[in-house]
């Protein structure tokens, strides 16, 4: 699938603005990027329900600019699932075939009694039903209605009534949303293992970046209307392009610290000590799992602890840092032991240089600290 | 046991109730119980005294002409309105419903005929339909139907009545369906599109029309009910002419209780008209609410 030069605007507001993106056949590609940043509206250009106002969609070697969506060989699981609510599981999945494979004569309600190829046809396509249905655990559920559905069942109809047409690639809106977090979980491994075993092209949207991370081949990063960033969930973790996928990606978020490289264009902090490209105000973005705690001295940062969070099998510390932005700390549980830090206390902290990055005054990433590392 | 704080709630709850329970009564239960006591006896509009017959009245209607015919004028003006008022209300509001600019001019111009009182359309419709003076008979006969008289031929002039309960009852429908329509999520027709519904005929079968149930049974059990009891349009166009073609049931009955004063009589029409509407309304309701989905 190949989008070219993709822009949309809705009136006066510009959504998209000017998307590329390349996405190989078989992967499962992640668009993912906070609420309102056009993902969502560029799933739905792909599948034919939005025109674009500029750019182009190839899929599978064909331009699909001028098709109806039905003829992008494209299947769509929808937030809220859009099952038919007065067909029955069955119908439901077997819904794209009919509409295809049966004449409009075929369809209408009195005159398809007349039909012997009819018969014929809904034979055939009961039974592909059929297996769709074995694959997802449907079976038992095939003769009821969707109300009388829990949501993980809504769902797993919604997924079979786009497989059961075999589509070159398979668009999924936000699927997950609607459903409670345990469950969320057991979808997250569901879909990833649906995908694997299919090996169609998967093109799926979300918010949260915990899905994006555990699910995908590549992701795209969005924001206000264009890609920050494209690459491996590991990619985008070990190397943001710039701030915003640096917070966007990563839980808890990363530390953000206000530092100035002194005229020798010097920052040194936290037992840091980095060259920096240019003198003046730059953001260093440590994560939570780079810092250490370290014996007082001129190099550590002093921080105030405010809360300790006990999460099991680690703990999360949150601090003040003088004239900054609070900062977050993972700690194992052994480490916890052995200090039991009380809240007010102050600690000190040092990172290590491969999870901080230096990001200049344009947000975009300078290099890692170990890049930027000087010998002191 | 049941505790004293229990049994004030329930007094108060009685208490609150019982207004509108009395009006239940006094306006709904109680005309009826009279009507059905009244049914049975020889009551004329006025007499002193008041004898039971039985059931002689019920007997009288089966074999009574007038009351025949007019059962079948009813039926046949709802067996013509009908299919037309649903239909029509729905045809209107789907082509209304995509509109942006020209909607509100199109919804008014269906809704005032429901909004203006049917006596007094009825007389404009006079002039309207009058034999020489009126624009319809002109248009017709430029068309080549000739001199046509719609009120005052008798195999013309129930179905001429029949349009014009149409004409009034198809913008009421019309906003009925339209709102049915706008409840409709549109999602289900993206999916519908992404599964393969080409054509509009597609589209509606597989959507609009399984998601308008409800909307669509509330429409057929009022317009049922609306289309039998047709009165205004008899009474001011055709006073039940020419030859007794367009008697409808409410007519023959207001005719029996207020002209000829035969109260009696006119109750049992009554009691047979109520069941009537009755049995068609649950009759509509079992047959329709099977298929109907509540989403």
């Amino acid at each position: 699938m190949i989008l070219k030069g993709i822009v949309k605007d809705f009136g006066p507001t510009r959504v998209l603005d000017g998307v590329d993106l390349d996405i190989r056949p078989g992967e499962f590609m992640t668009l993912v990027g906070p609420s309102g940043c056009g993902k969502s509206t560029l799933l739905r250009i792909i599948a034919g329900l939005e025109v674009q106002s500029a750019g182009s969609v190839t899929i599978a070697g064909r331009k699909v600019d001028a098709l109806p969506p039905s003829e992008r060989d494209v299947a769509m699981v929808f937030q809220s699932y859009a099952l038919y609510p007065h067909m029955s599981v069955g119908a439901n999945i077997a819904s794209p075939l009919e509409l295809r494979r049966l004449r409009l004569i075929e369809r209408l309600p009195i005159l398809r009694w007349f039909s012997p190829r009819r018969a014929r046809v809904m034979r055939e396509i009961m039974s592909e039903v059929r297996v769709v249905a074995e694959q997802l655990q449907l079976t038992e559920l095939l003769e009821r209605r969707p109300a009388q559905l829990s949501g993980g069942q809504r769902q797993r109809v919604a997924l079979g009534r786009a497989m059961v047409r075999q589509p070159a690639a398979f668009l999924m809106d936000e699927p997950l949303s609607n459903l409670d977090a345990k469950l969320r979980v057991h979808m997250r491994t569901e879909l990833a293992e649906l995908h694997a075993r299919l090996g169609t092209t998967f093109v799926y949207v979300t918010h949260d970046q915990v899905e994006a991370m555990t699910m995908s081949d590549r992701v795209a990063l969005m924001d206000k209307g264009v890609i920050r960033q494209l690459g491996t969930p590991s990619e985008l973790y070990d190397s943001p392009a710039d701030l915003t996928v640096a917070r966007f990606i990563g839980s808890p978020p990363i530390n953000l610290i206000e530092v100035d490289a002194d005229a020798e264009r010097q920052i040194r902090i936290a037992g840091l000590s980095l060259r920096a490209p240019e003198t003046g105000r730059h953001t260093l973005g440590i994560r939570p799992e780079a810092l250490q705690l370290s014996a007082p001295g001129p190099e550590s940062l002093a921080a105030r602890l405010r809360r300790s969070e006990n999460l099991g099998a680690e703990w999360l510390l949150h601090f003040d840092i003088e004239q900054r932005e609070p900062i977050a700390m993972r700690l194992t549980t052994t480490e916890y032991a052995a200090v039991r830090p009380a809240a007010g206390e102050v600690l000190h902290l040092r990172a290590t240089p491969m999870g901080a990055h230096l990001f200049g005054r344009d947000g975009a990433r300078v290099g890692t600290a170990t890049e930027l590392g000087v010998a002191t | 046991m049941i505790s004293a704080r229990d049994r004030a709630q329930a007094r108060a709850g009685v208490a609150f109730a019982l207004p509108a329970f009395a009006l239940i009564v006094a306006l709904l239960l109680a005309p009826l119980v009279a009507l059905l006591v009244l049914s049975v006896t020889d009551y004329r509009l006025g007499a002193v005294a008041v004898r039971s017959v039985g059931l002689e009245h019920y007997a009288a209607l089966f074999s009574d002409e007038v009351f025949q015919r007019s059962l079948r004028n009813t039926f046949l003006y709802v067996a013509f309105v009908l299919p037309g008022a649903v239909f029509g209300g729905l045809g209107v509001a789907l082509l209304i419903h995509g509109r942006t600019r020209s909607r509100t001019f199109y919804e008014i111009a269906y809704f005032l005929p429901v909004t203006a009182t049917l006596v007094a359309m009825a007389t404009v419709w006079q002039f309207m339909l009058h034999p020489s003076l009126g624009p319809v008979s002109t248009l017709l006969a430029w068309l080549g139907f000739g001199q046509v008289d719609l009120l005052n031929d008798p195999s013309l002039a129930l179905g001429t009545l029949a349009l014009i309960g149409l004409w009034q009852v198809i913008g009421f429908n019309m906003v009925l369906f339209l709102a049915g329509l706008s409840a409709i999520p549109r999602d289900l027709y993206e999916a519908a599109a992404l599964d393969g519904a080409r054509s509009a005929v597609d589209r509606f079968m597989r959507v609009t029309w399984p998601m308008l149930g409800p909307t669509t049974m509330f429409v057929t059990v009022t317009s049922t009910i609306t289309s039998f009891k047709v009165f205004d349009t008899v009474v001011v166009l055709t006073r039940g002419g020419p030859l007794g073609s367009t008697e409808t049931l409410l007519y023959v009955l207001y005719l029996e209780g207020f002209q000829y004063f035969r109260t009696g009589y006119a109750a049992a029409m009554t009691v047979v008209l109520l069941a009537f509407l009755v049995l068609l309304s649950i009759l509509q309701a079992k047959v329709i609410d099977r298929k109907v989905h509540y989403a």
